[in-house]
């Protein structure tokens, strides 16, 4: 094990699982608001990132790109006003299973829309910060005698900061907003919801409107980090043990299971091949990158079937 | 105010639960629908507020009508926003938001300032006192007498015209029943809020109604004013429990099937 490069793996790991905190939360908004788990989500996503790219890039618009963005993220929400007007509500009543199912369906029909419209080519995604120039950060701990300096790039600390922000807006517009109250209301009962007034249909719009926009942000700050191609609707699928981690229905479990997973992906980095297993094994660990968030997911969900913070159901007897 | 006309309801296409209820309650009134379990008190409310539609049930005769207008086939929501606010049977909280956002979202289609809302929050807690003192709890861990408070005081930030209480009184003591009621009367002559109250527990009912409807089967029995209901000797025994006292009773003498039998005719 190479000790001294734990503290440059964990923090780089939790920096990158600020995007998917971020993402996960456009998740459990969804399902929180109407119980549909939105297997849509990575082509949302990978929509909204596309019209960024089409909206700035020389072969589209040719627009600055504050302004590209700004154009993106109204695809976005209307992308989700489009999606709750048009399949789900006509939907409404049905048995979940169907609705849930053809969430998956139309993941696929937005793909194919994403490759008829844009094609298969990778495309370079306009970089918002300075590659060339990281942030070095010394920590107040030695290892062998050496001080310990972590290595951060600027883009990776942005797009955490921004993924941060974005989480702790939209939990401020839920906890003290009216409609944020109302679609709070709505998430616990439609019944009731509509019984005092609150129009449930708007809300889910609402909620699909608001998990596009936060889907495009996740897919912009993925995307200047790795660029951009059709994959990235598969990256997003990292987001859906995040969810499940933290609880489908909670907010701070999202970005808690976004953060670890982040985490637990820099850390499998660490193993040398003087891993107490061998060096076959710790081979193996460092490969295990994309399947290690299924492994604590599986293992978590079998201790805590409801996630690490599931909401808890108050009965009382 | 609400003019309910002959209305029957069919749940899923198929089962006939209402079979031409008419009713009506006039301004400021509090109006008692009584009858046991199954009778269709639940889904005459229902079918006023029109939550109906969510369970697969329709109006497909007669009509409901509330202020000169026919509410027909609108969304409950829309209801709720005309005036007529339905409080659900068993208490139907938030149960995860505080007592006071259960409040608030009862005023929310309002669009009110938040210092308007804030009045009537003290307008409610002025109902409420219990409420005022647990007002950033849980909702959902509260007992069943001060949820019963939250749902009635829910309704009441909609400043409504006209509310529909469903068994305010289920599962509740018997000096907090008295206690809610006295509340509702209250709500009924300060608020001038009329009222159309569901109950089982005729006793309580009839003493703070102005008229009574009694249900059977899917029919209205039987109607008057409430006084005059709860001199009646079928009310007296099938509801109120009360038979002379002192008295043997034989089982021919109660006859029970035969009278029921004709109400319904």
């Amino acid at each position: 094990m190479n000790w001294q490069l734990l503290p440059q793996f964990a923090i780089t790991g939790i920096l990158n699982g600020g995007p998917v905190a971020l993402i996960a939360l456009g998740i459990v908004l969804i399902f929180k608001s109407s119980e549909i788990f939105n297997f849509a989500h990575g082509q949302m996503l990978l929509i909204g990132t596309m019209s960024t790219w089409w909206f700035a890039a020389e072969e589209g618009m040719g627009l600055p790109l504050w302004l590209a963005v700004i154009c993106a993220m109204g695809v976005s929400v209307l992308l989700g006003l489009l999606i709750e007007r048009v399949t789900l509500r006509p939907m409404t009543g049905q048995p979940l299973l169907s609705i849930i199912l053809m969430t998956l369906a139309l993941g696929q029909v937005l793909q194919g829309l994403t490759i008829l419209t844009f094609g298969t080519t990778q495309r370079n995604f306009p970089v918002f910060f300075s590659i060339t120039d990281p942030y070095k950060l010394s920590l107040p701990f030695q290892y062998n005698g050496n001080p310990i300096v972590v290595i951060l790039r600027q883009n990776l600390v942005w797009t955490f900061v921004i993924a941060i922000i974005c989480v702790v807006v939209l939990w401020l517009f839920f906890q003290f907003t009216h409609t944020g109250l109302s679609m709070r209301a709505t998430a616990e009962d439609h019944e009731t919801a509509q019984s005092v007034g609150i129009r449930i249909n708007r809300v889910f719009g609402i909620s699909w409107a608001i998990a596009g926009l936060i889907a495009t942000i996740g897919g912009i700050l993925i995307a200047t980090a790795s660029g951009l191609d059709l994959s990235l609707s598969i990256v997003a699928l990292i987001a859906f043990p995040a969810v499940l981690l933290g609880g489908l229905e909670s907010i701070p479990g999202a970005v808690i299971g976004g953060l670890l997973i982040g985490l637990v992906q820099g850390l499998v980095a660490l193993p040398t091949n003087d891993f107490f297993l061998g060096p076959a094994v710790a081979q193996a660990i460092r490969n295990s990158t994309e399947i290690v968030p299924y492994i604590i997911l599986l293992i978590v969900l079998v201790i805590r079937p409801d996630g690490l913070f599931g909401q808890k159901r108050i009965e009382r007897i | 105010m609400l003019k309910i006309n002959n209305i029957e309801v069919i749940y899923s296409d198929v089962v006939l639960v209402l079979r031409g209820i008419s009713l009506e309650v006039n301004q400021g009134q509090i109006v008692a629908l009584l009858g046991a379990n199954g009778a269709g008190k639940t889904t005459t409310l229902k079918a006023i507020s029109g939550l109906l539609l969510r369970e697969d049930g329709a109006v497909t005769r007669g009509g409901i009508e509330f202020e000169g207008q026919m509410l027909g086939s609108m969304q409950p929501e829309e209801i709720t926003r005309s005036g007529i606010v339905q409080v659900l049977e068993g208490r139907r909280l938030f149960r995860h938001l505080s007592v006071e956002e259960n409040l608030i979202t009862g005023a929310l289609f309002r669009n009110a300032s938040n210092r308007v809302i804030k009045q009537d929050l003290e307008e409610v807690y002025d109902y409420f006192p219990p409420l005022r003192e647990y007002r950033h709890r849980t909702s959902g861990y509260l007992s069943g007498g001060e949820q019963q408070m939250v749902v009635i005081g829910r309704a009441l930030m909609a400043k409504p015209k006209l509310m529909l209480l469903d068994e305010p009184s289920v599962g509740l003591a018997p000096l907090l029943v008295q206690n809610i009621f006295e509340i509702i009367q209250r709500i009924n002559q300060e608020a001038g809020v009329a009222i159309l109250l569901v109950e089982q527990n005729a006793n309580v009912a009839l003493q703070i109604a102005e008229t009574a409807y009694v249900m059977e089967t899917g029919r209205i029995v039987m109607d008057g004013p409430s006084d005059q209901l709860a001199e009646n000797a079928d009310i007296k025994e099938f509801y109120l429990g009360l038979t002379q006292v002192g008295e043997r009773k034989s089982y021919r003498d109660v006859k029970h099937y035969k009278r029921r039998k004709r109400w319904l005719g």
